[in-house]
């Protein structure tokens, strides 16, 4: 250190390290740089004291603020269901199905189910509602439990054929592959094709019909009209949820099918089970 | 500034700039270490919280050779949109069988935290298989290979005993157990009572809807159970932490 040595040309003091006879200067740092970091040196510490912050043995100390992630959000879930209260108190203590004559809780319960909807449902029955093979178009009047406000309702609630629900829908149709040979089979197909007036062989359909009424009428009815109180599709009405080509009739009937809906009740509100049910009904196929 | 022109003895001295720059590392090395050995400790108890069945466990492989975490995080956020949309925000516990944890960092996808049970296998099968079948505006890749390639245990026990390594309680009883729980838990016509003693809340089932065991079985398996081992009915979580 060679204090008080100053450089010629600039007036500033040295550090008074030399190469080669070239001096190094020692030029303080700008004292607003200084400043600053001095100042976040002291807001880091008051911060750390204000916040949860230092890691110790069982958790991290707590702040004096009292701030706390969980708290937040369990406030910010609470001011939002105080700001709808009145109305999700309504849409709780409804008939639900009352609930379409009474506009004001109809608009709200429509536009929350809508959002719950898009959250949960829409992965399975799209997002605009009209499904996908194996999964069934909500927009239609084609119901296969029930189309009615307290049909829909407990079909969301339960779900269908899941394990997670006891009082979930249940029906499973036979693979008839085990019990019916091929030719039978595809007589029966195109007894069911014949239903929805499509163009088929007379000759083939009549021997099916008699099988038909042997094997399947029990479940869909001797028209093939379905029953809803098991489940069993309307195979007359040209409206399929796996497809009503022959191919996948045949598929259909050897191997049966199995359409799983998940319980939501334990995992929606109250109010959005009866939300989303009230949306699912305002689509346009509610009975 | 008399203090602080001190330095010169430190930068003049080598060993002693040596061993006080040591000093300095041992600080900061301890500030971040030291709260790792008591990591135990700041993990909130939560009942039901098991380790993954071998099937599950194997799923999880595949989720993580596929790189799923690529695009779907595994991490609900406590904030009031995560929590309406994807359910309950996640705890440590629901992850602390995890090696590595999967709580991704991006979601280009959704987040699958608590994806288990919120659709059917079927679902599963047609949306891995070809995605945009059933949500026309997905950008997922498809994964139908996985339902063409069949899977042994072959390494399972290995795999869980490297678990067990890094911490997973598995039993030996577990690990014994662990080829005929890999096949049963994709078997709902086999003896699977023994396998969900062990795992319990295992989802049984023929996932895939074909003979024998597939990544796809494995994989949904895996999807299934993800984030219904808390039972949240029961349980509320310390709303200071």
């Amino acid at each position: 250190m060679s204090k008080g040595k100053k450089d010629d040309v600039t007036g500033q003091s040295t550090t008074g390290h030399s190469w080669d006879g070239i001096e190094e200067l020692n030029t303080p740092l700008p004292r607003w740089w200084l400043w600053t970091l001095y100042l976040c040196i002291f807001w880091g510490i008051l911060y750390t004291i204000a916040y949860p912050a230092w890691p110790m043995v069982s958790g991290a100390t707590k702040g004096v603020l009292g701030w706390s992630t969980r708290a937040n959000v369990a406030a910010d879930i609470k001011d939002h269901e105080g700001k709808n209260a009145d109305l999700v108190t309504a849409l709780l203590a409804t008939d639900m199905d009352a609930l379409p004559a009474d506009p004001d809780l109809n608009r709200y319960a429509t536009a929350r189910g809508g959002a719950v909807f898009r959250a949960n449902c829409s992965q399975c029955h799209g997002s605009g509602a009209a499904g996908a093979k194996g999964y069934p178009n909500l927009l239609d009047d084609d119901w296969l439990w029930g189309g009615e406000m307290a049909d829909i309702e407990y079909t969301v609630r339960h779900g269908i054929r899941n394990d997670q629900d006891g009082d979930a829908r249940y029906s499973q149709m036979p693979a008839f592959g085990e019990m019916l040979n091929r030719a039978e089979i595809a007589a029966v197909v195109e007894h069911v094709v014949s239903l929805s007036n499509a163009e088929y062989d007379a000759e083939l359909a009549a021997t099916g019909a008699t099988l038909f009424a042997d094997n399947c009428a029990a479940c869909h009815g001797e028209t093939g009209l379905g029953d809803r109180a098991q489940g069993a599709p309307n195979l007359a009405d040209a409206i399929w949820l796996y497809g009503g080509d022959r191919a996948t009739l045949t598929d259909t009937v050897t191997n049966a099918r199995f359409g799983v809906m998940p319980a939501w009740g334990p995992r929606l509100t109250e109010a959005d089970v009866r939300a989303v049910s009230a949306y699912v009904h305002g689509l346009g196929g509610g009975e | 500034m008399a203090f602080i022109d001190k330095h010169a003895i430190l930068e003049k001295s080598p060993t002693l700039l040596l061993v006080a720059s040591l000093l300095v590392v041992t600080v900061g090395g301890i500030v971040e270490i030291a709260p790792l050995f008591w990591l135990e400790n700041t993990i909130e108890e939560v009942e039901g919280v098991r380790p993954y069945s071998p099937l599950e466990l194997t799923g999880r492989d595949i989720y993580v050779r596929e790189g799923c975490y690529v695009c779907h995080s595994q991490m609900i956020r406590p904030m009031r949109d995560e929590v309406e949309r994807y359910g309950h925000y996640s705890l440590a516990a629901e992850s602390m069988y995890d090696h590595p944890f999967q709580w991704g960092s991006k979601r280009t996808g959704p987040d699958v935290a608590r994806v288990g049970g919120r659709y059917s296998d079927a679902w599963h099968v047609d949306h891995l298989s070809d995605p945009q079948s059933v949500v026309p505006e997905s950008i997922m890749p498809k994964y139908a290979f996985l339902k063409e390639t069949p899977i042994k245990p072959t390494h399972t026990q290995a795999l869980m005993k490297t678990h067990r390594f890094v911490g997973v309680p598995y039993t030996d009883e577990q690990i014994e157990a662990a080829e005929t729980d890999f096949r049963v838990q994709a078997d709902p016509d086999a003896d699977y009572d023994g396998m969900l003693e062990r795992y319990p809340g295992a989802a049984v089932s023929n996932f895939d809807g074909q003979p024998g065991v597939s990544e796809m079985d494995a994989l949904i398996a895996y999807l299934q159970v993800l984030g219904t081992m808390v039972d949240f009915s029961t349980f509320t979580p310390d709303a200071s932490r």
